[in-house]
């Protein structure tokens, strides 16, 4: 089949095919008990995030010094913190912070990672090798710890975290996205383009990046469970949200120090939320990466 | 192989000097002006110009990226802001104690996730090996932060059993040491194990569906035999690179143990270096984790390639 020659009528039918498949997949996922028990965890803290503070009984930020490290009662399901903050009402208005600025990092890493890869994978050569060399020295250092080197070069804020964050991302999904790229620009369509005479733009976005999107879906919800982990781990180390603003892991140091006093309360329902936040971003990762390969 | 090898030491160098570069930009130019940093806001202009003269970081960045590496390279790792003493003796100390709890966790985690992966590939499909299969992945996803926080409650407060300090007693003999390290070691022994076990586990199958393993099988070998003989050497070769390529994520893992374990670790010197923002310390830390990397990515790349004859022919072409 001559691909020039493509009607506009068969390149309907693609699409439509696409969307089929699209649907189909879906399908797929709804049917698996691990990515409605994900989702269902993820959409419980993201109504959290959203309603919280309307929801919960007490202000997460009122203080009562009369009510200081008070075990779990039914008055406060959590206990109260040092301050005689109701522990519950920050763990549940705690989400909001993660819920924001971890999709938001994910989405400008994958954004950036996929063109990147692209770049990397369509142009090949000098071009790939000098961008590999700059990938890999990234590579070299645990996120953590570029995390902690920006953060520290830019200024601890929400924005900061959000752009060192995806910045650090950009060259692991990118190293996956090259690689499929590596193979596509090997097919037949590739080749019909750039006879076509196409630029390299048109068919670097408009031909092989739809054929990628699996492989960045992947890693989109893949990544988005390390983002959790990156977030809480630098809030927990201090260079994150700052106080009074609950957040998990910024709750957990500032909270870790009476521990020793036996007050577990302030720090198990963060700890808690903080790992059913990030099985649920991975039981849906996993579902997700197996319908897609399957 | 002499080729081979050189190619991998040219490269991890190249790698090293951009690392050196993001780091040298990030820690001394982004911040600003350090003399400023040191003084305070109220400092004369006088006051922080002399200090910036003292420091070097008045003069062109070149020169002082030279400056800089030259020194790092003959062992000068500059002197930290905070304790106005020589960066290196504490970057090598902190470093010692770091890779005394990672070579705690690695003697424990590596035999433990390989025969997890074995065990669980010569039963796939059936229940031991979904347990296992469970129990790795779900080890893996849960953050040290949150298993530790776990673990210390538990093991250091409800039940009062093991100290929940990982720093001992000044002079502490070898097993008092090690008894300070079993509760920061479980939380990286938990992350690790469900990688090299799903790694293992994947390795064994390959070998056991393999056709030299049906032949081995098919000659009237026993069982043991095949397994220890055939099927161990080629599922082991993956995990290799694996056990490498965790070396990165274990010091990632150190940050946040040793902070919370209150260890006085290469990780705990960058947290700490960073909140004082004493930038020599924090690059020296930085970029003696990146040495480490390279050499442990280094040292997996050879032994692969010594291991697996496939790989040293072409990476030789």
């Amino acid at each position: 089949m001559s691909i020039d020659a493509l009607p506009a009528q068969s390149a309907a039918a693609i699409k439509s095919g696409r969307r089929e498949l699209r649907s189909e997949m879906l399908h797929e996922l709804v049917r698996s008990k691990t990515f409605m028990v994900g989702a269902g965890i993820i959409l419980f803290w993201v109504l959290a995030a959203v309603l919280g503070p309307t929801l919960v009984p007490q202000d997460p930020y009122a203080q009562n010094l009369n009510l200081i490290n008070h075990a779990p009662s039914s008055a406060h399901w959590f206990g109260t913190d040092q301050l005689g903050r109701d522990m519950f009402a920050r763990v549940i208005v705690g989400a909001r912070d993660i819920l924001i600025v971890a999709p938001l990092a994910t989405l400008i890493g994958t954004v950036l990672g996929t063109g990147l890869g692209l770049v990397m994978g369509y142009f090949r050569g000098v071009t790939d090798d000098i961008i590999s060399r700059f990938v890999e020295a990234f590579l070299a250092l645990p996120v953590v710890i570029i995390a902690i080197l920006g953060v520290v070069a830019l200024g601890p804020s929400n924005g900061t975290v959000i752009a060192v964050i995806g910045i650090i991302f950009a060259p692991l999904i990118a190293r996956t996205v090259r690689s499929a790229v590596l193979l596509e620009r090997e097919l037949d369509y590739v080749a019909a383009a750039r006879l076509r005479g196409e630029r390299s733009p048109y068919i670097m976005f408009v031909e092989i990046l739809p054929n990628v999107l699996s492989p960045v879906m992947v890693e989109f919800t893949v990544r988005l469970g390390y983002a959790v982990f990156a977030i809480v781990t630098l809030s927990f180390l201090g260079f994150g949200i700052q106080p009074p603003s609950p957040n998990w892991g910024l709750e957990i140091a500032t909270n870790y120090g009476v521990v020793a006093a036996g007050y577990w309360w302030e720090v198990l329902f963060d700890a808690l939320a903080i790992a059913t936040l990030v099985v649920g971003v991975n039981m849906v990762a996993n579902s997700i990466e197996q319908v897609i390969e399957a | 192989m002499a080729i081979f090898i050189l190619k991998r030491v040219g490269l991890a160098l190249i790698t090293l000097w951009i690392l050196s570069v993001i780091v040298f930009l990030a820690a001394q130019v982004l911040p600003g002006d350090p003399a400023r940093a040191i003084l305070g806001p109220l400092a004369a202009p006088s006051a922080v110009h002399a200090l910036d003269h003292q420091l070097g970081t008045d003069q062109p960045l070149l020169t002082q990226y030279w400056h800089w590496i030259s020194n790092f390279v003959h062992g000068n790792m500059g002197k930290s802001y905070s304790y106005q003493t020589a960066v290196a003796p504490l970057v090598i100390k902190a470093l010692g104690h770091s890779l005394e709890l990672a070579a705690v966790v690695f003697v424990v985690v590596v035999p433990l996730g390989i025969l997890g992966g074995v065990w669980a590939a010569l039963a796939a499909g059936k229940p031991r090996d979904r347990i296992i299969s469970v129990v790795g992945l779900s080890s893996t996803v849960v953050p040290e932060l949150v298993s530790g926080i776990i673990l210390i409650l538990v093991f250091g407060i409800a039940l009062n059993v093991l100290p929940i300090s990982a720093t001992w007693p000044p002079g502490a003999s070898l097993p008092t040491q090690l008894y300070h390290l079993i509760l920061p070691a479980i939380p990286l022994v938990l992350i690790l194990f469900g990688y090299i076990e799903q790694m293992a586990r994947a390795g064994t199958i390959e070998a056991l569906n393999s056709d030299y393993a049906r032949t081995a099988i098919l000659k009237g070998l026993p069982r043991r035999t095949v397994i220890r003989r055939h099927i161990l050497r080629n599922s082991l070769l993956p995990t290799i690179t694996v056990v490498a390529t965790q070396v990165g994520y274990l010091i990632g893992g150190l940050v946040v143990v040793e902070t919370l374990f209150r260890y006085q670790g290469i990780g705990s010197l960058i947290v700490n270096a960073a909140n004082a923002k004493d930038f020599p310390m924090l690059e020296a830390g930085i970029l003696v984790i990146g040495i480490v990397f390279m050499v442990a990515t280094l040292v997996a790349d050879i032994l692969y390639s010594l291991l697996n004859p496939r790989i040293r022919y072409q990476a030789a072409e």
